[in-house]
């Protein structure tokens, strides 16, 4: 799960992608590098498309116990919020 | 001359510590309890820790006093030239006879004292560059779990969670609940940062709490807990819910929301605006992708029309070569039939001149067999010489015998 917890990775990915589909757009790219430019953006998307459709919805509860080491439980959101 | 005093009797002469005494008792008694409102001058903390300063109007002044106990629980600093009412008693120092304001509580003139607190923090760490834009870090755009300083079963945290459900059903959320208000709330909030840090998991924090009163609200204006901001390695959203005014929290931090709600949307973007961003992306790369290759299918095919029937190319040449002939010829024809007849004309006496018609009369050409040359002088000729003779038709190979 680390690869794609990097903190700027998502935003970087979109910029990423912005930039060859406007490469594309232009239409001046010798075929091959068109099909190279095509096959990266896709890959991309998949990407993203996963990293959005991570479902992790946990609720930790951040406390410390007697030693005074940090923990946190996984906790409900009932408990939570009544 | 001066008369002499009245005897009196000595016993009802004082020394001056019974004058200082009967003074302070009647001080006692009468100003036990005193309002006053005045300007603080000459205010001065020595290390005992006690407030020494001038109470003044524009006439009159009196020395005052208030000890470390009391003026430990003013949230404010008193200043010079600051008007204050403050509650005290009168009394006489009697060791050396001084009047002596003691003061027990004080309040800012005109404002209230947690205002000016207020007031005098925000100057304070403004000077310090606390609040500076360049302080402030970005947020991450889509972060890997979202941290929360907040009250446990409270309306902001519920508010919170549905906001960030909504927009980013995967967001993993790590609580870490405090005391909001009163005395505890503070040191819990800056100790919530601290472990937030040190756990990691979160790179965003939210801090924040509903609206309330600026009583309510006075953890999020405490130095400590701007400082805890401050000092978080991990950026984080001031939320405080709150009517009126911004609090120091708001300042410090590096993004301000105006309620938890609303820091809650800044914190996520918002899924399914991201997910049909993707789709449209993949859409226009297909279609890029597809405008290209037709293109290049097109340039082919082009191409491939001018190379598959070369025979073709060459018999549509011909035909309008002709054609072009036709034209000329129709074009020139007056002038064609007349230089016809001058050429036959021409030919005819060429061929009459040419070595084959003469040939054709009975004469030949002689010639060296080595070297070609042609002999036209016989003398030039000896015996044993190999040469070739040209006849009208043939070739003969002969040798000399002699020459006369």
């Amino acid at each position: 799960m680390e690869e794609s917890k990097d903190v700027n990775r998502f935003d970087d990915g979109m910029a990423e992608l912005e930039a060859i589909v406007a490469r594309l757009e232009r239409g001046e790219l010798p075929l091959e590098e068109a099909l190279a430019a095509f096959e990266a953006g896709i890959a991309l998307v998949r990407v993203l498309n996963q990293r959005l459709n991570e479902a992790e919805a946990r609720i930790e509860l951040l406390s410390r116990d007697a030693d005074g080491a940090l923990q946190a439980r996984a906790v409900s959101e009932a408990e939570i919020k009544e | 001359m001066q008369l002499p005093l009245e005897p009196v009797a000595l016993s009802s002469v004082l020394t001056v510590s019974e004058l200082n005494q009967r003074i302070r008792r009647a001080l006692e008694t009468g100003f036990r309890e005193v309002w006053v409102v005045g300007e603080i001058s000459n205010f001065r903390i020595p290390p005992s820790g006690h407030c020494y300063f001038c109470l003044k109007d524009k006439r009159n002044q009196i020395a005052a006093v208030m000890f470390r106990s009391a003026s430990q629980v003013l949230p404010f600093r008193p200043e010079d030239g600051m008007e204050v009412i403050v509650r005290g008693h009168v009394g006489l120092y009697d060791v050396r006879g001084d009047l002596q304001l003691y003061v027990d509580s004080m309040e800012p003139r005109g404002v209230g004292s947690l205002q000016l607190a207020l007031e005098q923090l925000k100057k304070r760490l403004a000077a310090e560059g606390l609040f500076a834009e360049m302080r402030k870090r970005p947020l991450p755009f889509l972060p890997r779990a979202v941290g929360i300083v907040t009250a446990l079963k409270g309306a902001a945290i519920h508010d919170m969670l549905t906001v960030i459900r909504a927009r980013c059903p995967g967001m993993p959320v790590i609580l870490r609940p405090v005391r909001v208000q009163g005395t505890g709330a503070a040191p819990d909030i800056v100790r919530a940062i601290a472990d937030l840090n040190e756990h990691g998991g979160a790179d965003v924090i939210i801090v924040g709490r509903g609206g309330g009163s600026l009583e309510d609200l006075w953890a999020f204006n405490d130095e400590r807990v701007a400082r805890a901001i401050a000092a978080s390695l991990v950026p984080v959203v001031s939320a405080v819910g709150h009517e009126v005014d911004v609090t120091i929290s708001d300042l410090v931090a590096d993004r301000r929301a105006p309620t938890p709600t609303a820091a809650a949307a800044i914190v996520v973007p918002d899924r399914s605006d991201l997910l049909s961003r993707l789709d449209q992306f993949a859409l226009t790369l297909r279609t890029c992708v597809q405008r290209r290759i037709h293109q290049q299918q097109d340039r082919t095919a082009a191409l491939a029309r001018h190379l598959r029937n070369p025979r073709q190319v060459l018999k549509n040449l011909r035909l309008r070569i002709d054609e072009l002939a036709e034209r000329a010829a129709r074009a020139t024809s007056g002038r064609l039939r007349f230089a016809e007849q001058r050429l036959r004309g021409a030919g005819e006496r060429l061929h009459a001149l040419s070595p084959l018609a003469v040939l054709e009369r009975g004469y030949s050409i002689t010639r060296r067999a080595t070297g070609g040359t042609v002999v036209r002088d016989a003398s030039s000729l000896r015996k044993g010489d190999d040469l070739r003779l040209l006849f009208a038709r043939g070739i003969a190979r002969v040798r000399v015998e002699g020459t006369e």
